[in-house]
């Protein structure tokens, strides 16, 4: 194929199809992270439990057939490093931004080390999440195959945004987080436990984490090699800022990044001119100028990154 | 009695210890995950040892091993200091080799004036890579964690791209498994080998005489108090005249410019060719995280990270051993460092708690004053 039909309808439309698809690890790590950063702790680890759990789905969906187990298996090996994560930055109020960087490595080198001797080489299955046409939907031309032809993973990433919105900003529950991340002296004063708050929103962000580790092993790639991630916790904790630390704005920003990925993709199948390199190059590059640019537009929680000592 | 016994528990010295014991608790930890993997601990840590110290050969090879961890423990230790996390030193050690390597593949000059300025190239390549992060953190406030996680995964495409394109080896671009890795550099260019047969290079006197150097500067120059104030109390050093956001720059950029030495020193010490395997850490052996690992466990006190650097450097020469002696893949490594550095970050609030203890101790020694203790008392209880 040449670079001539880049600019087709049927190119754009497969750009966007997978632009849909691949947002799905960034929406579930991100918005997981949100939580946690709105409670007030910065997890720098999402890379190293995304690839956790990347592997604990992938290891039991192979084992049992049954993506159901691997997606399980995938939130409670999350859930455990959440839990981890969450006594090191609350209980012991280490830094968090390097006890992060700790279970990312701890992460990248715990599942190669499981990888290596629990399945020994890479392989493809054809059990994971296949995609489900959404009837009558999935036949509106374009549109359909756009937005209604993926699998169970990618509609459950977008529908969680509307929910985290709701929990956010509708319950009781919202408002001890953002009361926490913001004001924890207040809070505290006002009755609310804010190491249970933030046990919690650290626990949950590594489940989601674990979830967006399984949407890529058993749903979006089906497959696992070392180190797959590639990066995207990271990209992960960078949306939250981009997005204001607001779900609807996390899932732009989301999108904004698959949309390249897609494109970087397609660029490579169809030899645009460009070395595929500086293709791969484009999301990170994109990540700076993202950060650059949001920074200053939105205030981050008043107490990120900083642990909560009662006076 | 007691209270010398109290006095000498509390005691500062005791504090460099912490992260030792730290350290022994992820170590603990990593049995367990043997022991469940079904590999026996104690047979598999002794290989490690052996594998590490076991002759002259492995010994070389740990010095070797440390002499990259050490100069970017350095660099973390400036960085750090200043309270600037960062996690670039990848990216900085990659560019810092590839502009070292384009340099000594460029001219044909004398051994003598290329290999000098060759590590100067390296450490201002790795400067660059540094200091982009800095300025956007100083002017623009963008998290230094995320941005120098960007720069690696920049770094690593552009290697990828120069080492199979541009910058391949010529005989590689002909061949046909066509190797990602540059043509080698003239052998007049290698840096001195300190005891010929084995591979122990002249890097290692860089490193040992930069660590004197960053220590000098960070506790004996102005320079050092700038950045070290600007980490403890940025608000206070603003107040106090210091320009914090040039301080925030150059402690990065210092700290990359160690990374790309150490990038640099690689190439001219080690393989005499820029070589990686198209993983991302396929060049740095993942040398840019384990050196934040080496200086976390050196305390972050440039001359901690000496011996903070040879007992990683051991790990991950041992690591190899162990994985040919025990099946044990050597990614048990890449874990056991990970789960050091969680816990000597969480030592911390060990030093802490010491710190209080210290100053109740020192109240109560005090021979007059009764009122202040009590009131101590009082505050402690309430607390």
């Amino acid at each position: 194929m040449d670079s001539s039909q880049f600019f087709s309808a049927t190119v754009v439309i497969g750009i966007l199809t997978a632009a849909i698809r691949l947002a799905s690890p960034y929406l579930f790590a991100a918005i997981g992270e949100m939580f946690g950063q709105r409670s007030g702790v910065l997890n720098l680890g999402v890379e190293g439990q995304m690839l956790m759990g990347a592997f604990f789905a992938f290891y039991y969906t192979v084992q049992t057939g049954n993506p159901w187990i691997g997606l399980l298996a995938a939130m409670v090996v999350g859930a455990a490093m959440g839990f981890a994560m969450a006594v090191v930055s609350v209980r012991w109020r280490a830094v968090q931004g390097i006890s992060g960087i700790g279970f990312f490595i701890f992460g990248v080198g715990m599942s190669e080390l499981l990888f290596k001797t629990m399945m020994g080489e890479v392989r493809i299955i054809n059990t994971g999440f296949n995609p489900i046409f959404i009837p009558f939907l999935s036949d509106i031309p374009v549109l359909g195959t756009i937005f209604f032809r993926h699998n169970f993973m990618t509609y459950l990433a977008f529908l969680l945004v509307p929910v985290a919105w709701f929990i956010l900003h509708k319950t009781t529950l919202g408002l001890k987080i953002r009361a926490v991340g913001e004001n924890p002296h207040a809070a505290d004063t006002l009755g609310v436990s804010v190491a249970r708050i933030r046990y919690l929103t650290v626990t949950m962000g590594g489940v989601m984490s674990g979830v967006a580790g399984a949407a890529l092993s058993i749903a979006n790639l089906n497959v696992f090699q070392e180190n797959m991630t590639a990066g995207m916790g990271f990209i992960a904790v960078a949306l939250v800022y981009f997005g204001g630390w607001r779900p609807f704005g996390v899932m732009f920003g989301a999108l904004l990044f698959s949309t390249v990925m897609a494109m970087q993709l397609f660029m490579q199948v169809f030899n645009v001119a460009i070395p595929s390199e500086f293709a791969v190059m484009l999301p990170y590059i994109l990540t700076i100028v993202v950060l650059v640019l949001t920074v200053g537009r939105v205030r981050g929680p008043s107490a990120l990154t900083e642990p909560f000592v009662r006076e | 009695m007691r209270d010398s016994l109290t006095r000498l528990f509390l005691s500062k010295r005791l504090d460099a210890f912490l992260p030792m014991f730290a350290a022994m608790a992820a170590f603990i930890i990593g049995a367990i995950i043997l022991f469940i993997m079904g590999t026996n601990p104690w047979v598999a840590y002794r290989a490690m040892i052996n594998g590490a110290f076991g002759n002259q050969n492995a010994l070389v090879e740990t010095i070797v091993k440390a002499v990259p961890l050490l100069l970017i423990g350095l660099g973390i230790c400036i960085a750090f200091r200043a309270k600037v996390i960062n996690i670039g030193a990848e990216g900085q050690m990659i560019v810092g080799a590839l502009m070292a390597t384009a340099f000594g593949l460029a001219v044909e000059w004398p051994g003598w004036l290329v290999i000098p300025m060759a590590m100067f190239i390296g450490f201002f390549g790795g400067a660059v890579w540094g200091a982009i992060p800095g300025a956007l953190k100083a002017y623009f406030n963008v998290n230094e964690i995320l941005s120098t996680v960007m720069m690696n995964a920049i770094a690593v495409q552009l290697m990828n791209y120069l080492l199979g394109g541009p910058m391949m080896d010529p005989q590689q671009a002909a061949a046909l498994g066509k190797l990602p890795e540059t043509a080698r550099l003239d052998s007049s260019y290698h840096l001195a080998r300190l005891m010929p047969p084995t591979r122990l290079h002249a890097g290692l006197i860089i490193a040992l005489v930069l660590a004197v150097l960053v220590y000098i500067m960070l506790f004996h120059t102005t320079l050092g108090y700038r950045i070290r104030a600007v980490g403890f109390n940025p608000f206070a050093s603003r107040y106090g005249g210091i320009r914090v956001r040039r301080q925030i720059v150059i402690a990065l950029l210092l700290s990359g410019a160690l990374a790309g030495l150490a990038g640099a020193i690689q190439v001219y010490g080690m393989n005499y060719r820029m070589i990686t395997d198209g993983s991302p850490t396929g060049f740095t052996a993942s040398a840019g995280y384990n050196g934040i690992v080496t200086a976390l466990f050196g305390g972050l006190h440039p001359l901690g990270v000496i011996p903070a650097s040879f007992f990683f450097g051991a790990l991950l020469v041992g690591a190899n051993s162990m994985q040919r002696m025990t099946q044990v893949p050597s990614a048990f490594v890449i874990a056991l460092n990970g789960m050091v550095v969680i816990f000597v970050v969480s030592a911390a609030i060990w030093r802490e708690q010491r710190e209080r203890q210290r100053r109740l101790a020192k109240v109560s020694d005090a021979p007059v004053p009764i009122p202040p203790v009590e009131e101590t008392r009082q505050k402690k209880q309430e607390s």
